[in-house]
């Protein structure tokens, strides 16, 4: 038995990021259209109160809402937080302060950035206006940030119709996350031993079964391998597709052929593309080798490797 | 102790399509919920707690969007639950919403299920790049196709077996307003000459991607009772799982699937499932999983389910109508794709399936399936309460 | 209403990073941990139930992998929410509820490690008004704080910046009699108040350590708890309430769900000796004890809270474990549990848990 060394952990970046395209719906819509068109709309419920920014839903009786009104640019600090590293994303580079605004005419709060020069210049109860962007496309970020304000209060909401010329009906909202990827330590193992052209399955204590590649625990039994058990690198194609089409971001001729693989020694099949064969003739049972490229950690793909098929017995419980 | 019977007494669902482009997240949702509803002749004041489900959060890129559905979905101030089981989501979700009522926590439930793919792409959220690990060589037919052919070469099913699914599918989705592919002038032969994506699998014999929710309200005695319309009584429900991957694993007829029908099945009285179904609104993301199902399920001997398939056993006139919704291969919110067969089952022993009702159905099954053909959920539904 | 336990409580130790473990390795410990502890395998429990969240570590059907660590085979009944484990545990408790099962593991974990969790928690932010801004969650908590600062007045004192860092010293120092926590110990209140803010008014010390845990349940019904268990800890109520999402709507120094949980669960029915509360910011404790109704002669979070440790998905289990594990080993009698999920406090759950008399 070779027990399983423990290696260094393996890290890797990983960016999960996407550009979303949501659609608005006619309240969202006509509010951001509006921020657009220097105009703030709120919605009135039924019950009278005016809520900024106009939810499509009200958050008491959720009765679907939809009587628009415009309120003032104006509003009164509710609450606030002075934010003196700002972050990727966020509405200011500079130190600036998270508010919650109540603008004249409603009743509930908007979430924004306040632009002030430093924390004692921030209080609740503060008046402030919207300092809109240069550059507006219908998104909430078409109000930059908020500014100190000593100017009247804005008035009561007023009726309005939400009716804009060429109004935006989606908006797109690329994310972006940075993660850094850790695989474990039965993976990283597997890993290491793998830039070596060697594949080390993992044998379970309980069962005996050879994982690979090894998961950190016996799917089966709940408990960790760790005894490692050198595998392939022959195996025999238990199950197969063409594949016609190309997939994204990927560089292979098509047709070619996806197979479930069970190397010599392991309990259970791994995937990997097969090659050195005219697609239309690879067969469940072919028996195949691995073939490395210069730098790839995975075998590029797997070749026959002229041995007689395999008898469907002898890998029928690995497809 | 006992448990209470659960009713489905309101069933609703959105117009299943690629894009809904008029309409946000909450939009969607609320659309089928509002629908299940007014079918219970409900208020947002009846309804005592909200369960949801989805498959992953990547999908919309909102994390835990229940957060911010609560005000949609009248939850402000009720408890609401977030359930999330891969594909078979939507069929948990409603199982866990029934085990509120059964339990006596709750006597009325909104559950409900959605997926909004427009706002990504699946293949993005199915597939994000994990290092060190080997790019999926094969887009998401890639996964499955490679279990068609061993099942094929397991029950010696002949080449032709999915295209009279995929075919007979399309046809049934023609009969249900809500379904997403309306394909009217579909005929089997350019099924059996559509494009050979993944072989054995071709393009019509694979589900689109959809935006779409599925919405029901559950309730006790006391609910059926005022309900306006017949509700449907649910007689079993049971969920299984096992490992994504593992030595010995049968991905054609997994096991967790047979135990899961086994189960319901026990709970519902059925010995002879077959003969004693009415319905079937099973979870078919490729045509080929139709046969398999009905072994995997028991409505036919191994080796056997082809045959069923083959002649004519599943059409919507046949002894065992299989998904005649039109099923996941004409509609395919993912998450809310499991809550779909549930509905569209309770919806066929209410009476109330419209032009693809089964003549005479009382007792229908719908299941669920999802993660590496390893989570199921299902439930028996009939139209006479399980207390008698 | 059938009488329901927990009968066992386990978790890992929590640390800033786990990169040389997966998720199922640091699960998996855990969840034999447990199962040991009653002295059943994984096959003879009735139900089991998680609770994770794809977005922490970034990879979709991440739960998928943990159950590995269970050992599903044969097959399982199971389920999963995309919540905190103690929603999970509110799940499985509905299911013994209904007599189909006995007993129940549930777990939860959470890696945040792999990303910067206060930008991963702004996707759970209204994805058209807020989202975009991208708040990062220290900075919500802030204006809840404010809020609160602001109004003065919790009901049972005064709420300034000196009691936010008694909150902060008390939990950590608390912390250090257990020996999972990440954080524990801490200079009195008056030094931390000479530190310098993070995001005003909260400083550091106000703040949950980010980091990586796990933690399991086993929950059985009636003698069967008896039966695993010396001293079982019945769950009297369990109630769950959401608010409203957007923080401009709610009065951020209220938590009207946490007071209606409780009220549904029985809390206010009598007197708890001990309560663990989820409360990861320090203001939210003093929010939470005012809505809870604990007095001073309430033992609050001496496991050290969410303040010592918050594993993300996992830190309201670990409140309803720890309240557990006090009346397993006769700490308390009657305990209350709280967890919290969403922005600024914007869901609650609130269980009851009482020990039979010595």
């Amino acid at each position: 038995m070779t027990p399983a060394p423990t290696p260094e952990v393996l890290k890797a970046p990983l960016v999960v990021e996407f550009p979303f395209t949501r659609s608005l719906g006619p309240v969202q819509s006509a509010f951001l259209t509006g921020l657009r068109e220097h105009t703030v709309l709120g919605v009135r419920t039924t019950d009278g109160r005016v809520l900024v920014p106009p939810v499509e839903y009200d958050p008491v009786t959720a009765d679907e809402l939809a009587d628009l009104v415009e309120v003032a640019p104006t509003g009164t600090v509710t609450t606030w937080a002075w934010n003196p590293a700002p972050r990727r994303g966020q509405p200011l580079r500079t130190p600036f302060a998270w508010v919650l605004v109540r603008l004249d005419g409603a009743d509930t709060a908007l979430l924004h950035a306040l632009d002030a020069p430093g924390p004692d210049a921030v209080r609740t109860g503060m008046r402030v206006r919207i300092r809109w962007a240069a550059e507006r496309e219908g998104a909430i970020t078409d109000i930059a940030c908020f500014e100190p304000y000593d100017g009247a209060d804005g008035g009561e909401a007023v009726p309005h119709t939400g009716t804009f010329t060429d109004p935006v009906s989606g908006i797109v909202a690329p994310a972006r996350l940075d993660y850094t990827y850790a695989p474990g330590r039965a993976q990283s193992r597997y890993l290491r031993a793998l830039a070596d052209r060697t594949t080390y399955g993992e044998r379970c204590p309980s069962c005996r079964k050879v994982y690979v590649p090894p998961r950190g625990a016996c799917p089966t039994c709940g408990v960790a391998t760790e005894e490692q058990v050198e595998v392939g690198p022959r195996g025999t194609v238990t199950t197969f597709c063409i594949v016609n089409i190309k997939a994204r971001n990927l560089d292979i001729e098509v047709p070619y052929v996806y197979a479930h693989i069970a190397l010599d020694g392991a309990d259970l099949a791994l995937h990997a593309r097969i090659g050195g064969i005219p697609y239309d003739e690879v067969r469940m049972g072919l028996r195949v080798e691995p073939v490395w490229s210069e730098d790839g950690r995975y075998p590029d793909h797997y070749r026959p490797t002229g041995e007689p098929d395999a008898d469907y017995d002898t890998y029928k419980e690995m497809l | 102790m006992t448990k209470e019977p659960v009713a489905v007494v309101g069933i609703g669902q959105t117009k299943h399509t690629a894009a809904r482009r008029d309409v946000s997240i909450a939009g969607l949702v609320r659309e089928a919920a509002v629908r299940a509803l007014e079918d219970a002749q409900l208020t947002w004041a009846d309804i005592d707690a909200v369960v949801i489900g989805k498959a992953p959060d990547f999908f919309e890129g909102v994390m835990m969007p229940e957060l911010y559905l609560a005000d949609a979905l009248g939850a402000v101030g009720k408890p609401m639950l977030r359930v999330h089981t891969a594909g078979s989501v939507g069929g948990s979700t409603a199982l866990v919403a029934a085990g509120l009522v059964a339990a006596r926590v709750h006597r009325t439930v909104l559950t409900l299920a959605f997926e909004k793919q427009s706002e990504s792409n699946a293949m993005w959220g199915l597939s994000l790049p994990i290092p060190f690990q080997q790019p999926l060589l094969a887009g998401a037919g890639g996964f499955f196709a490679p279990h068609v052919r061993a099942y094929m070469r397991r029950t010696g099913a002949p080449s032709g077996i999915g295209a009279l699914v995929a075919y007979k599918d399309r046809r049934n989705a023609l009969r249900n307003p809500y379904a997403h592919l309306h394909e009217h002038d579909l005929t089997l032969d350019q099924v059996r000459s559509s494009p050979m994506l993944w072989d054995p699998i071709r393009y019509s014999e694979t589900c689109p991607s959809s935006d779409g929710a599925c919405a029901m309200v559950l309730t006790d005695r006391t609910g059926a009772d005022r309900a306006p319309y017949p509700p449907a009584w649910m007689h079993g429900g049971a969920m299984r799982s096992e490992p994504t991957l593992f030595a010995g694993k049968d991905f054609v007829s997994p096991r967790a699937g047979r135990d899961c029908a086994a189960d319901v099945y026990r709970q519902a009285g059925i010995t002879d499932p077959r003969r004693e179904i009415d319905a079937v609104e099973m979870y078919v993301p490729f045509s080929w999983y139709e046969p398999m199902w009905l072994e995997n399920l028991g409505f036919a001997d191994e080796g056997a389910g082809w045959k069923l398939t083959e002649s004519g056993v599943t059409e919507l006139d046949g002894e065992l109508p299989v998904n005649p919704s039109g099923g996941v291969l004409s509609t395919n919110p993912i998450g809310a794709s499991g809550m779909l067969r549930f509905a569209e089952a309770a919806l066929q022993v209410r009476g109330r399936a419209g032009e693809h009702q089964v003549d005479g159905a009382r007792k229908a099954l719908g299941h669920a399936y999802g993660g590496g053909s390893q989570f199921f959920s299902m439930w028996v539904v009939a139209d006479t309460s399980p207390a008698g | 209403m059938r009488e329901v336990a927990i009968v066992a409580f386990g978790q890992s130790d929590h640390r800033r990073d786990t990169a040389e473990i997966s998720e199922v390795e640091m699960l998996m410990p855990v969840l034999h941990q447990v199962l040991d502890a009653v002295g059943l395998r994984a096959g003879e429990i009735d139900f089991t139930c998680s609770g994770s969240c794809d977005y922490l570590a970034g990879r979709a059907f991440s739960f998928t992998m943990a159950l590995d660590g269970v050992g599903a085979w044969p097959p399982i009944s199971e389920s999963h929410v995309e919540m905190d484990g103690a929603w999970a545990l509110y799940e499985a408790w509905t299911r013994l509820l209904t007599g189909e099962a006995e007993t129940a593991l549930v777990y939860s974990y959470g890696k945040s490690s792999p990303g910067d969790l206060r930008e991963v928690l702004t996707r759970q932010l209204d994805p058209y008004y807020v989202a975009p801004l991208w708040p990062d969650s220290v900075s919500l908590a802030a204006l809840q704080a404010q809020a609160l600062l602001d109004a003065d007045d919790t009901g049972d004192g005064v709420a300034d910046e000196r009691a936010l860092a008694g909150v902060a010293a008390r939990s950590r120092t608390a912390a250090e009699d257990n020996p999972h926590a990440q954080l524990a110990g801490s200079p009195p209140p008056e030094a931390l108040l000479d530190e310098p803010y993070l995001v005003r008014p909260l400083r550091r010390h106000d703040c949950p350590p980010v980091g990586d845990g796990a933690a399991a349940v086993v929950l059985a019904a009636g003698d069967t708890a008896r039966r695993l268990c010396r001293r079982p800890a019945w769950i009297r109520g369990m109630d769950h309430r959401t608010e409203a999402h957007s923080l401009g709507v709610r009065d951020l120094t209220r938590s009207p769900s946490s007071r209606l949980a409780a009220e549904r669960a029985g809390a206010f029915e009598a007197p708890v000796d001990l309560a663990e509360l989820h409360a990861p910011f320090t203001s939210q404790e003093l929010i939470l004890r005012r809505e809870l109704r604990l007095g001073e002669d309430v033992r609050v979070n001496p496991s050290g809270g969410a303040l010592a440790a918050n594993p993300i998905m996992a830190a309201g289990l670990i409140r309803l474990g720890e309240a557990a594990a006090a009346i397993h080993r006769g700490a308390a009698d009657r305990a209350l549990a709280h967890a919290t999920s969403g922005p600024c406090l914007q869901q609650n759950l609130v269980a009851v848990l009482e020990g039979d008399a010595s």
